[in-house]
């Protein structure tokens, strides 16, 4: 359902404002969402000044010197730093993106960063996915075969494996969904971007035998047709990968076997 | 994980805080469009059933689609009819498989917006 504001215990507060470092000369206030589940209190906004100059490049990188240097408390997720493992997903600067490949110098003024939106928050920067994971687990992201499996390896013609392309270096990291006004508002029946671009990936692999049966089961008000191009997710993705695209080209199969 | 509390967990900010985008404003301002010009509808076809009625019923109804409120109404619902008509023109595009490169759909929304307005500049020195 679309519920434009907050609920009353998700609004949120201003908080701390954290000591400037003494006698730096290239100092980057950042405006950072946190949230402490042992307070009971609601979220609030603490702002933090971080000295740039002794600082990577990267929003990650200053989070990690928050975290290290002034605020230990301050939680997020983080593992590769360098865009493949997409824990480091958050919303920077008002879009969704990965933190460790973003660099600061692409954020004009204060860096505000928040969790991805529209989540359930776990900690501070740290957003519930198990929602987001059991949708893409129901789209079966496997290979679905009816034949014997070969003595060897299924095997692909060059052609049918380029289009997969633009498809399997999707990380997971949720910045897509989270972006995605139609999954806000109804996250609960629309798998959303990330799930449906997987669900296309398999569709038009030419080794599924299942293409029918995955088709079948998106067949359904809710499930894909509750994208309406809205592009928010293409013009996120941190891996520059076009969900949108990838939905439309599901909904053109479901018309195009229907006729 | 036994005692994480899961029961009150705050909803992130969404709306307030994500950065409006060409092609997300372009797709809200259609459903905008599309509900908005049932309120055009409404008064151009009360004008229809009013010049059917009679002249007193037709002089009451034609003096509130004249005034100025009834003209801003109706000029918003041409801009309203000629944006909705090209957004709809853009999701045919779409729906076909095209146009669903970022840069070809940002574009496209910009063709949107600045098209219904010259059209309805356009439409207004016409008719």
């Amino acid at each position: 359902m679309v519920q434009l504001t907050l609920p009353k215990n998700s609004v949120v507060k201003t908080g701390k404002t954290w000591p400037e470092p003494k006698g730096a000369t290239n100092v980057r206030k950042f405006q950072i969402y946190r949230w402490n589940p042992d307070t009971g209190e609601n979220p609030r906004v603490d702002t933090y000044f971080v000295d740039l100059d002794t600082c990577g490049p990267m929003v990650l990188d200053a989070l990690i010197k928050i975290k290290n240097e002034i605020d230990p408390t301050l939680t997020f997720r983080r593992s590769c730093r360098e865009g493949i493992c997409g824990s480091c997903a958050m919303n920077i600067d008002g879009i969704n993106t990965l933190a460790c490949t973003y660099g600061m110098d692409e954020i004009k003024g204060t860096v505000k960063i928040y969790p991805l939106p529209h989540m359930p928050v776990v900690k501070d920067l740290i957003p519930d996915l198990t929602m987001f994971y059991a949708q893409h687990a129901s789209i079966m992201p496997w290979l679905e075969t009816e034949t014997n499996a070969p003595a060897k390896e299924w095997r692909q013609s060059i052609e049918d494996r380029k289009k997969l392309d633009g498809l399997y270096e999707c990380v997971m990291c949720a910045s897509c969904s989270a972006a995605c006004p139609s999954y806000w508002w109804n996250g609960d029946k629309y798998l959303g971007p990330a799930a449906l671009l997987h669900a296309y990936r398999w569709i038009i692999d030419s080794r599924d035998e299942a293409t029918g049966e995955r088709l079948d089961q998106l067949e359904d008000p809710f499930k894909l047709y509750r994208c309406h191009t809205i592009m928010n997710c293409t013009k996120t993705c941190p891996k520059g990968l076009n969900p949108a695209k990838a939905i439309a080209q599901i909904k053109k199969m479901m018309l195009e076997r229907a006729v | 994980m036994a005692d994480v509390n899961r029961g009150d967990r705050p909803l992130s900010p969404h709306l307030q805080i994500y950065r409006p985008q060409i092609t997300s404003v372009t797709s809200i301002l259609t459903r905008i469009t599309g509900n908005s010009l049932i309120v055009g509808s409404i008064l151009i076809v009360w004008w229809f059933l009013a010049a059917a009625k009679g002249p007193e019923a037709f002089a009451r109804a034609d003096w509130v689609l004249t005034s100025w409120i009834g003209d801003l109404i109706m000029f918003g619902s041409l801009w309203a009819l000629w944006y909705h008509t090209l957004a709809g023109i853009r999701h045919l595009i779409w729906d076909s498989g095209r146009g669903l490169e970022l840069e070809t759909a940002e574009k496209l929304g910009w063709i949107v917006i600045i098209g219904s307005a010259v059209l309805t500049v356009l439409t207004v020195i016409v008719v």
